[in-house]
């Protein structure tokens, strides 16, 4: 422990504690802009400057570390003169334009505006380059917003392990993003959106869909649906002032009513369908891998319900494709059904029928322009909005969210179980899967009576779990003894890792969930911000809730399932499932 | 290990010879991130400059993303992305050839040769650039053109000193 003075009183800390956190810790809060507890914190911003007495400069509080008896002033006459003219200087290029701006009410830079009040803006300076990118069907960059906190720099770089967003050129010319020739629609970007989710200000945006969904609601000769995914009623409350971690599924549903669709579905029916077809092929090729000589089939099979994982394999690892499990993602498989199966029923035209898919993802927005996700012509999904948007949209509409009744989703797409609830976190597609692969194979729950794999929840970037089969039924005797061995991550730097192993033939799994955002879909590019790791928490903890609520906790006992398998699809893998529910994936280019 | 010399001599290699040449050099320096700054150095020594197409074979090499080679190489201004013409026009913006009119040689560059800074005439003859102090404060305004110094430059004479080398 050492002693550092802050602001005239004595505080004792732990060795290495930064200025910014001994100051936090005895409840002194200084003004700050870039940093980010855990994530960033190189000081590029200035706005937490410190006066350390004995020092000939001012200090970046949260790059200095404390030092035994230093005094530190956060609120001396020069500090906050200083703090003043770095927070003009980062204006004088800006363009200003609050009530025309996404982030308007919604932005770190304001938030600051609020604390530094300033009377007149004393420098208006030439203005950087503005180029507003909007090449790709997620992510928009408007550079003339951009205060280069590097923010997004460091989580495309050192957390998603992608390295497109980076600095180029110097001084004043400096912009953040691909480099110059580069466009980020035809670049390496996963559009995971986790850039969107940092940017303290209007720099990266989600690309809008909203225009199009009124539109589509306007427009008198269109069936509208609306689905939503398993994350986006444990963050959307968050839009409305709730505590992060509340469960507002029942208001959602209510609010989508309002707002003018048609039907109202759950992303969740698809995720329980989803656990049929992508549990039936795993028993497939671990069948094939076990007991056929000329296998075609490879292990580790891989989840694939996470479209911003699926372009950085199909960039990064075009040659381990095969590992890949078919599966469309479950929003795509309720598009495709909603235009067959629920048009059939219903006697719809199918062209008629305008889907939309409210998603905690930015990459779903590039996931329906896929050219495997059309069919005759017409998409499966025909937008995608986050849950961000979705929350401007309830807000636009004029609802008051907080005051709605609990409303029900539609059926026949809106039943679900505990199990595809969480889908919406890290470690839930494999829990899922298991409920009903081990019940599939032995006959009997999933062993513990929570049916919860607990190694496999929670945030550590690699999580695994071995599961042994013991006395199997007879179908899957090539099965018994056998020790089935998973792996989980979240994060596109933890599934590097594990596909090096796969590449190097040293992966001991059968079987890996892999989501392409830190935490998985609770804090995806779409969500609520802010989101830290206090809140990722909260959110899990929710879908965890939502899921030891349900009366019916496994995806094979979902009622609306089975009769969809009994009435159209036959059975898992069938004909009908292979041409509506599986996919295929493009190898490209490394950059 | 390939010395400067050899990568020196590549005046008469064909485009691919020059590419095998980039290829031992990234090997040697065992593909690190950390040699990125010397492997730029030895492949605009091959190329002349960092055209996209280099940038993007270092990039698959040594398995980083193009836009970080970008970041890096346009965070220096020694790294050219243009090709670079017969002379290299520079003028010294230095604190002491700055206030003694280094800034209206430059504008005057820039008019006569009808390029910015960093680029390259369409006949490929001129290339202008900038330097911070070439430690000359007592000729200021400096210029250099390739290796020699021009002392006390004054912006009327420009197109003459220019004219004189085409």
């Amino acid at each position: 422990m050492i002693n550092i003075t802050i602001n005239g009183k004595v505080f004792q800390v732990e060795e290495g504690t930064t200025i910014f956190e001994a100051a936090k810790q005895n409840n002194i809060l200084i003004p700050h802009f870039c940093y980010m507890e855990n994530v960033h914190q190189i000081g590029s911003c200035r706005i937490c400057v410190v006066e350390v007495e004995g020092g000939k400069t001012l200090m970046a509080s949260c790059v200095t570390p404390a030092t035994e008896g230093m005094i530190v002033h956060t609120n001396s006459e020069r500090v906050r003169d200083v703090r003043k003219v770095i927070f003009e200087l980062m204006l004088s290029d800006h363009p200003k334009e609050c009530l025309s701006c996404w982030r308007n009410q919604n932005c770190e830079l304001q938030e600051l505006g609020n604390l530094i009040q300033l009377n007149e803006f004393r420098y208006e300076g030439a203005k950087s380059k503005d180029v507003i990118d909007s090449s790709s069907p997620s992510i928009v960059r408007d550079s003339s917003k951009c205060i280069l906190c590097r923010r997004c720099v460091t989580v495309c770089n050192e957390i998603q392990g992608v390295g497109l967003m980076n600095p180029h050129h110097r001084g004043f010319s400096t912009f953040i993003g691909p480099s110059e020739d580069e466009l980020l629609g035809e670049s390496v970007c996963t559009n995971c959106g986790q850039c969107v989710l940092v940017c303290p200000v209007g720099a990266l945006k989600e690309k809008d869909s909203t225009v199009a969904v009124w539109e589509a609601l306007y427009d008198k000769t269109k069936t509208v649906v609306v689905q939503t995914a398993p994350a986006v009623r444990a963050a959307l409350g968050e839009v409305f002032l709730y505590e992060p971690g509340t469960l507002v599924t029942g208001k959602m549903a209510a609010a989508l009513h309002q707002l003018g669709f048609n039907y109202v579905f759950d992303t969740n029916f698809a995720a329980d369908l989803t656990i049929m077809e992508e549990g039936s092929e795993f028993l497939e090729r671990v069948k094939d891998v076990l007991t056929n000589k000329d296998k075609k089939s490879v292990l580790p099979m891989i989840t694939s319900c996470s479209p911003g994982w699926i372009k950085f394999m199909e960039h990064r690892y075009a040659g381990q494709l095969p590992h890949l499990s078919s599966c469309k993602s479950p929003h795509m498989m309720l598009g495709a059904l909603t235009k067959s199966y629920f048009a059939e029923k219903m006697n719809i035209d199918p062209a008629k029928l305008f889907v939309v898919s409210v998603m905690p993802c930015t990459a779903k927005k590039f996931e329906i322009t896929r050219p495997e996700m059309f069919k005759d012509g017409l998409a499966d999904v025909d937008a995608v909005i986050t849950t961000r948007e979705l929350g401007r949209m309830i807000k636009d509409a004029g609802i008051d969210f907080r005051n709605l009744p609990e409303g029900e989703f539609d059926s026949p797409l809106g039943l679900s179980t505990g199990a595809a609830d969480i889908f919406g976190t890290t470690g839930g597609v494999m829990e899922a899967a298991l409920r009903t692969v081990y019940e599939l194979v032995t006959g009997r729950e999933l062993p513990g009576g929570t049916l919860h794999i607990q190694p496999l929840a929670g945030l550590n970037r690699i999580k695994t779990a071995s599961i042994k089969i013991g006395n199997p039924l007879p179908e899957y005797s090539f099965l018994d003894g056998v020790t089935v061995k998973v792996a989980v991550t979240s994060g596109l730097r933890g599934a590097a890792e594990l596909l090096d192993q796969i590449k190097n033939g040293t992966s001991p799994y059968h079987f890996i969930e892999i989501m392409g955002c830190p935490g998985g879909c609770i804090s995806g590019g779409g969500q609520p911000r802010p989101v830290n790791d206090a809140i990722r928490t909260q959110r899990m903890k929710a879908i965890y809730r939502e899921d030891e609520g349900k009366p019916v906790r496994k995806s094979h006992e979902n009622s609306d399932v089975m009769l969809l398998y009994r009435d159209f699809l036959g059975m898992p893998l069938g004909h009908k499932s292979h041409e509506l529910l599986h996919t295929i994936y493009t190898s490209r280019s490394k950059n | 290990m390939i010395t400067t010399d050899e990568v020196c001599n590549v005046l008469k290699m064909t485009e691919e010879e020059k590419y095998d040449l980039l290829k031992t050099v990234i090997t040697d320096y065992e593909r690190k991130e950390n040699n990125l700054i010397q492997i730029l150095h030895m492949a605009q020594a091959i190329f002349g400059y960092l055209p996209v197409e280099v940038q993007y074979f270092i990039a698959g090499q040594m398995d980083l993303s193009v836009s970080k080679i970008n970041s890096v190489l346009t965070f220096y201004s020694f790294f050219s992305t243009q090709p670079k013409g017969k002379y290299t026009v520079s003028i010294c913006l230095g604190t002491a050839c700055y206030v003694r009119g280094g800034k209206d040689v430059l504008n005057k560059l820039k008019s006569v040769l009808g390029i910015d800074v960093g680029f390259t005439t369409e006949d490929k003859v001129f290339s202008l650039s900038v330097m911070r102090c070439i430690g000359a404060c007592g000729l200021a305004p400096a210029m250099t053109i390739n290796k020699k110094v021009y002392k006390q430059v004054n912006p009327n004479k420009i197109p003459m000193i220019l004219g004189m080398l085409k």
